[in-house]
């Protein structure tokens, strides 16, 4: 299968296998006008199988959701088909309006211009809570 | 400006800094009757608490300021649905201080984001009531004269029971804290608490489902009630209500010196006959709430 590299714009790569239509939908990629490829069960020396996105046109990449789904995806930033910078994920300490508290008793359920707030509490299990109720982001 | 929303946010210095404000107003209060003169409290009860609202208030009085507010959220701009941030952008304009209680988790917090005076978290749902740790940790303080090296029982609910969970979290800070965990099986300590917690700083604790059995190690007994409004199921509340109720016969084998504390109201989990006990705090433990508040007032509005 062949997939034409780009010009300009960004490569999501080493997602886990699987993962990729999850990170689509976390992005919005689904609001861009440009091509979008995802493609899925890459053959990787590292990971054995990967999924990869490739987004035909310049734009910043929200790097605290994507570190939230998987520190482990790289993002590279392609301009004049030449990769020019390669972004490393970490945990975010914080990530807002990325999932939604799931409490039934928790204040965003009443107010809902409330910002979805989510506090890393433990980088090592990745446990996100919620700032207002502490629930554990799922 | 500061808040208080959750008790881990205060540090054990200032936890054994406010403890020691609230025996000197036990000692002196005629020193304090004027400290918050010309200021005001607003006590914002968006939903009902007789209780823990007249504390506050009575707080208040004794330290010379005035209050104003509402008991639940009829009557309130509420009902007309005003955002909580709004409120308490509102109530900054009248009031030096806020106290709030809202039956939605997380609620004080977003008031205190936007107020511009302190807000006090007066229990937010199932989740924070740092208050009554407070009320809790003075109370110990006073009847057993430290707040390390103690054997502490909680009864009754252990898994909904937000005293409970705030409770052992500020005791764990503590050096020499064991704990008995005593409840039914359904009801017992949520495993976060267990594994995050108390497996993490290697505090000694035990589970059990006979209360008496366990007696005789205590030094502190919290008892607590079943409450039907953390129940989603009528069925499951009928069943558990019951599940212990403290007598003087269970009290039998129980240590000289234990201090029994409860943070109210009961329903039935104490028996009356047990209220003359010298050991039964549960009321002075109620006079202890006003005084710890008085205390924090003093400390949040920087009164000297």
């Amino acid at each position: 299968m062949h997939i034409d590299s780009i010009k300009n714009g960004v490569v999501i790569d080493h997602i886990k296998a699987g993962k990729s239509m999850e990170v689509y939908n976390y992005l919005e990629l689904d609001k861009l006008d440009c091509t979008v490829a995802i493609i899925k069960n890459v053959s990787s020396k590292k990971m054995g199988r990967k999924d990869i996105i490739k987004i035909d046109s310049e734009m910043e990449v929200d790097l605290d959701v994507l570190g939230y789904i998987d520190p482990d995806i790289t993002v590279n930033v392609i301009k004049n088909e030449i990769l020019c910078e390669k972004k490393k994920l970490t945990l975010p300490s914080q990530i807002k309006d990325v999932v939604k508290c799931k409490n039934p008793r928790c204040i965003t359920t009443t107010e809902q211009d409330l910002p979805h707030i989510f506090k890393l509490t433990d980088a090592e299990t990745k446990t996100y809570r919620c700032i207002y109720c502490e629930t554990k982001a799922k | 400006m500061r808040s208080l929303i959750d008790i881990l946010s205060l540090s054990t210095d200032e936890i054994d800094e406010l403890i020691a404000v609230a025996e000197d107003i036990i000692a002196h209060p005629e020193e304090y009757r004027e400290k918050c003169r010309y200021k005001k409290l607003a006590t914002l009860f968006f939903e009902p608490s007789t209780r823990t609202r007249l504390s506050f208030e009575a707080a208040m009085y004794e330290l010379g300021g005035s209050v104003l507010g509402f008991s639940e959220a009829n009557s309130s701009s509420a009902a007309k649905g005003e955002s909580v941030a709004d409120t308490a952008r509102t109530v900054s304009c009248y009031a030096d201080i806020i106290a709030m209680r809202h039956p939605k988790e997380g609620a004080p917090l977003v008031a205190s984001m936007a107020a511009s005076v302190p807000i006090i978290n007066a229990g937010d749902g199932g989740h924070n009531h740092p208050t009554q740790t407070l009320t809790d940790l003075l109370t110990i303080k006073r009847e057993k004269g430290r707040l390390n090296n103690l054997t502490v029982g909680f009864c009754g609910d252990l898994k909904f029971g937000r005293t409970v969970h705030s409770l052992i979290e500020a005791l764990s800070r503590y050096t020499g804290i064991e704990f008995v965990l005593i409840s039914p099986e359904e009801l017992k300590l949520p495993s976060y608490l267990k594994k995050d917690l108390l497996d993490v700083k290697g505090i000694k604790y035990t589970e059990t489902t006979d209360l008496e059995g366990v007696m005789p190690q205590l030094d502190i007994l919290y008892m607590t009630r079943v409450q039907r409004e953390r129940f989603f199921n009528e069925e499951d509340y009928l069943r558990l209500k019951d599940s212990y109720i403290l007598t003087p016969e269970k009290l039998e084998n129980a240590k000289e010196d234990l201090a029994i504390l409860h943070p109210l109201p009961r329903v039935n989990e104490i028996h009356t006959s047990v209220d003359a006990d010298p050991r039964a705090c549960y009321f002075r433990q109620v006079l202890n709430g006003k005084f710890i508040r008085m205390a924090l007032i003093l400390k949040l509005l920087e009164v000297k």
